[in-house]
């Protein structure tokens, strides 16, 4: 039960975000979350957005590298230590996290993304200890 | 002051007299020594009777740089191998470097000729003289030394690296006289200036070669380092630098033409040009034993004058370059050309073949940025193989070409596709005007 995430490949120069943000924009598309990763040569854009394969398709069309890949979208609990809870058991089933970014999404706990090396195996850790995932449906 | 003004201020019958004699000696060495000239010359119909002064120069074949790497290592030499002393080779390209073999004669000759550059320089013995090009097989640094020592100068064999130990025995040796790429020395009259250590140095002069570089270059260097510049020239397929030079009247680089037969012809046609005319500047070693090459096409693009400078030298004089007839750069006077990119870049896994380089002078250094598209279908959404591509590229470079370069990862379609030999090269150094 993963999310799609859209990148999209960034150099950075002045207005490229702007300008891939207005192109989803006219496209119709409704963005529900970003995180920019950035280093000081390029940046890539990590989104969730209601239509992913659309969002794509239009960013492709308009010359952007764009991909999907899926991510583990983990409601982490209110709670201290929730989070450190979470990464533990990730690290403890021996899974590497490629990143992790925090999710704008409405909804009971603070979401996050994350990106693993196993990701099937992860979402069953994380579930396993009792802390709920999102599947692309409850982004409706 | 002039050197050898028997040879140096020769009338134009003399010198093309003497041409026409060493060029039917030439031609008949190389037919009998060198199975590939001699191959060449029959395809074309040719014997060396055929060859009965200059006037017959346009008959022969071309040599190029493909003939070098066809022939190489010493498919060109035209004297036995126990009558070899020397091999250079040129720096920086990929696969097998284009290089240089000679006799003891070539050796004595190259520092005659490069005698004569120092000396219109206005190097004497009384000078004492750093030579900053490398030595190894690049012939800047061997070829600058043997001629400042048959001149009779001191010579401190600094080659390159460490520009402290320069600056240091520059000053503690009381050096009068420099010969380095223009883009080093000023790299070197800026540490002096941070320094305040100008006003130490006993500096007179400078020889400047192995890249292109303007007059707004020298301006600079005499303004800030009270000295006169002199532009050096040379090709490690002819010989090395020495083969031509300027005079303090700045009027073109003499070419020993008692050594070296210069001519322009029509890179499109490939016919040879009257005499003023602007096209390729095509060489023919005259007198040289070890690797003579006939109607080398240099590539540099220019025009020859051929009357008597105000120094009272008669020897032609290769006007200011306007570019090259091929797409090859020199950057940090290393040979780069973009197909060499090219073929590294293919090597990369993930990357089209788009690819731009863009050239630039930055603080008097070259600097060389390699932007490069990512392919669609490498692109990740993790930053660490991005920066492994970079890497990866950056590396493959390295090996190729022997020059760090930066490397910037752009957009698909961020760069202007171009269909055929196409523009790659973005030069905003402004070398030639």
């Amino acid at each position: 039960m993963f999310v799609k995430q859209i990148s999209v490949f960034l150099e950075n120069t002045e207005g490229r975000l702007d300008e891939v943000l207005k192109i989803l924009a006219q496209g119709g598309i409704d963005i529900l979350s970003a995180s920019l990763a950035d280093t000081t040569e390029f940046g890539v854009l990590r989104l969730l957005a209601k239509e992913p394969d659309k969002a794509k398709q239009i960013l492709q069309d308009a010359g952007f590298a764009a991909r999907i890949d899926e991510v583990i979208a983990v409601v982490v609990p209110d709670a201290v230590g929730s989070l450190a809870k979470v990464v533990g058991v990730i690290h403890a089933a021996g899974i590497n996290i490629s990143y992790i970014y925090g999710l704008s999404i409405d909804g009971e706990g603070a979401p996050i993304a994350i990106k693993t090396n196993d990701n099937a195996k992860a979402e069953a850790i994380i579930n396993a200890a009792g802390v709920k995932t999102l599947g692309m449906e409850d982004l409706q | 002051m002039i050197w050898n003004e028997a040879k140096e201020c020769m009338s134009r019958d003399e010198i093309e007299a003497l041409q026409s004699a060493r060029l039917v000696k030439q031609v008949n060495r190389v037919y009998h020594n060198v199975e590939y000239y001699r191959k060449k010359m029959q395809a074309a119909g040719l014997e060396p009777g055929d060859i009965k002064g200059i006037e017959d120069l346009d008959k022969l074949p071309y040599t190029t740089y493909q003939d070098l790497r066809d022939t190489y290592p010493f498919g060109l030499a035209a004297a036995p191998r126990s009558e070899l002393v020397r091999v250079h080779a040129s720096s920086g390209t990929t696969g097998k470097p284009k290089i240089a073999v000679y006799t003891r004669r070539d050796i004595d000759i190259w520092a005659e000729c490069v005698a004569r550059c120092l000396s219109m320089a206005g190097i004497t013995k009384d000078d004492i003289i750093q030579v900053g090009y490398g030595y190894g097989l690049f012939t800047g640094g061997l070829g600058a030394h043997y001629g400042a020592e048959y001149l009779g100068a001191m010579v401190l064999p600094m080659s390159t690296g460490n520009t402290q130990k320069l600056i240091d025995m520059m000053i503690d040796c009381d050096v009068t006289s420099i010969a380095c790429t223009p883009s080093y020395l000023l790299h070197v009259a800026e540490d002096l200036e941070k320094a305040g250590l100008i006003d130490k140095i006993k500096l007179k002069s400078a020889i400047c070669g192995a890249e292109p570089w303007t007059d707004e270059m020298r301006d600079q260097m005499e303004a800030r380092l009270h000295i006169k510049a002199y532009d050096i020239y040379g090709l490690t397929e002819m010989m090395g630098p020495g083969v031509a030079c300027d005079c303090e009247y700045h009027k073109g680089l003499h070419i020993w033409e008692d050594h070296f037969l210069p001519e322009i012809i029509d890179p499109a046609t490939q016919k040879q040009l009257p005499k003023g005319s602007d096209g390729e500047l095509v060489i023919t070693n005259l007198t040289k034993e070890g690797m003579p090459l006939i109607r080398y096409r240099t590539k540099d693009l220019t025009s020859i004058e051929y009357d008597t400078c105000e120094c009272g030298r008669t020897m032609a004089r290769i006007q200011r370059f306007r570019g090259r007839s091929d797409d090859m750069l020199i950057i940090r006077g290393v040979n780069v050309f973009p197909s060499q990119v090219e073929a590294a870049l293919l090597t990369v896994e993930g990357t089209t073949p788009h690819y731009m380089l863009v050239v630039d002078r930055v603080d008097n250094t070259d600097t060389l940025e390699v932007q490069v598209e990512v392919a669609e279908n490498f692109f990740t959404d993790e930053i660490k193989s991005l920066e492994k591509l970079s890497k990866t590229v950056h590396d493959k470079l390295k090996m190729a070409i022997g020059l760090n370069a930066k490397v910037k990862l752009v957009e698909p379609n961020g760069l202007e596709h171009f269909d055929g030999k196409s523009k790659h090269v973005t030069d905003k150094r402004k070398l030639y005007q």
